[in-house]
């Protein structure tokens, strides 16, 4: 479904991603982990076309992402930030039915209100937090709205940025479970960016890590804990020690 | 002097780079007016966050402004006994200098900033990304909406501030300088002509633009952080306080030059 050759990005002297080789299948979700700093939320941004590449090549469904009219591209996406990135100006409403409320798949308000709160349910909020503004809301109920947004219009293809950075170890798993059962229900095909392993467990079929701007392992979680590769190793068991290197 | 050389070289290609940039910014701009969608509702929200909301401020300022010329035409006309042209001069003063740039800097200290600091801190928190993954074009929805609005609003906020500018150098000419009222009305009434009016609503139009244009493109380049978004702010109201009083000039010596 999604497969990237080559990729390579780089920010002046920073050379972040070197050739980045990856396919995710149809359906699956597929867990990128590496360090800070190795270019994770750059590749997701690469794909939606956020960054542009240096040079490679993305394919969606075998199509040139280049090719492809931007707005009926983007209508297939949906992401979830690691901040939630939640409109500031806007109520949680009108944050999760953003999309609904303009553009190709406009709808009445009334509709796209009633959605948004179908879908706020989904993420286990209540409707009373509709009509909030994203700053009244804690951190745990931001994610879940940004959920909601993410998955508002039903797209075929979710990104989650670091779902659980800055949140408590249970609401950390609250949003993990969400995750997955929402692609399974949806049938999505997920790319989730993070460097929590309770997340990878929770939420990957396909586990894919990035170091020193390329794609080092990549395999089904279940392969993951007895990877021969010593950066896998290092990384999914904390260690100081190892190939990677730290500064202590 | 090779240093020096490759300095200037240096400075001289950022500085086409910025020129280029800020010129294809504004094409973008333009270019998104003929370019379905358009967001109604972001355009009625900037109307009145950049009209509505900045008449107090207009208008204490111009009444202000105005108290003050007729104070000071008054004193340094009675140098040569000239004290009668109060009311024309504070209308005329008002009307094609005063009222349009001094709405234009406080438009550009009340709005451009609001506007860069608000767009700034949109793309640091990835609000900018968000939208261009949710199918919205960050140009059309953020600044087609404020520039039009602002283009649009300030001719008015211009008007109102050159009236309210002449209503307070006509208080204090006939409170406190012993001015008959009915006189200085008739003198003001009979010396502004349509030129000047249309000159001050003019420039009301271009000062809006630029005020708006600044705030949308600092704030949509500013860097990351904290730090990114202060100099955003700060670089937007300086240049479109600088770029406010060289479009006066230009338009002035369009205007009223011959």
């Amino acid at each position: 479904m999604i497969t990237l050759t080559g990729v390579k990005k780089s920010f002046g002297s920073n050379h972040v991603l070197r050739g980045v080789d990856l396919h995710v299948g149809k359906g699956q979700s597929m867990v990128v982990i590496g360090g800070s700093g190795t270019g994770k939320s750059v590749l997701i941004k690469c794909i939606l076309g956020l960054v542009k590449p240096d040079a490679g090549i993305i394919t969606v469904d075998e199509t040139d992402v280049t090719r492809l009219p931007r707005e009926a591209f983007l209508a297939r996406f949906g992401m979830l930030f690691q901040g939630g990135a939640l409109f500031d100006s806007l109520p949680v409403w009108q944050n999760v039915a953003f999309r609904l409320l303009r553009g190709s798949l406009a709808r009445p308000w009334p509709e796209a209100r009633s959605i948004a709160i179908e879908k706020l349910g989904r993420v286990g909020l209540q409707p009373d937090v509709a009509d909030r503004l994203p700053a009244e809301l804690s951190g745990g109920m931001q994610k879940r709205v940004g959920l909601a947004r993410a998955i508002c219009a039903e797209p075929e293809i979710i990104f989650f940025d670091e779902p659980t950075t800055g949140l408590d170890p249970i609401m950390a798993g609250v949003i993990n479970d969400l995750i997955r059962e929402i692609v399974t229900e949806m049938g999505a095909t997920a790319i989730t960016i993070t460097h929590d392993m309770t997340s990878v467990r929770a939420i990957a079929d396909q586990v894919a890590m990035i170091h020193a701007g390329k794609i080092r392992w990549t395999g089904p979680i279940k392969e993951m804990d007895t990877s021969p590769d010593p950066y896998v190793d290092q990384f999914i068991h904390g260690r100081a020690e190892g190939p990677i290197e730290t500064i202590r | 002097m090779l240093r020096l050389v490759a300095r200037l070289g240096a400075a001289t290609l950022t500085l086409l780079a910025a020129t280029g940039r800020f010129a294809i910014f504004i094409g973008e701009t333009i270019s998104h007016l003929v370019r379905p969608p358009f967001y109604v509702g972001e355009f009625r929200h900037a109307l009145l966050q950049i009209g509505y909301f900045s008449l107090p401020v207009v208008g204490l300022t111009a009444f202000f402004t105005g108290g003050a010329l007729a104070l000071q035409i008054y004193s340094g006309g009675s140098r040569f006994s000239a004290e009668a042209v109060v009311p024309q001069i504070v209308a005329i003063g008002m009307v094609r200098e005063l009222g349009p740039v001094l709405v234009g800097l406080m438009i550009a200290a009340r709005v451009t900033s609001s506007i860069a600091a608000e767009i700034a801190t949109m793309k640091v928190t990835e609000q900018i990304d968000a939208l261009v993954t949710l199918s919205t074009h960050p140009m059309k929805y953020l600044t087609l909406p404020r520039v039009l609005a602002a283009t649009l609003v300030m001719p008015l906020l211009v008007g109102i501030g050159d009236v309210i500018g002449i209503l307070g150098g006509f208080v204090i000419s006939t409170q406190r300088l012993g001015f008959n009222t009915t006189s200085y009305l008739q003198n003001t009434a009979d010396f502004l002509e349509f030129h000047d009016i249309a000159s001050s609503l003019a420039k009301g139009a271009v000062f809006g633009f630029v005020a708006a244009l600044m705030g949308c493109y600092y704030g949509m380049h500013s860097d990351r952080g904290a730090m990114g978004v202060g100099r955003a702010t700060k670089s937007s109201v300086v240049a479109a306080a600088v770029l406010i009083l060289a479009a006066n000039f230009l338009l002035t010596e369009a205007f009223f030059s011959a």
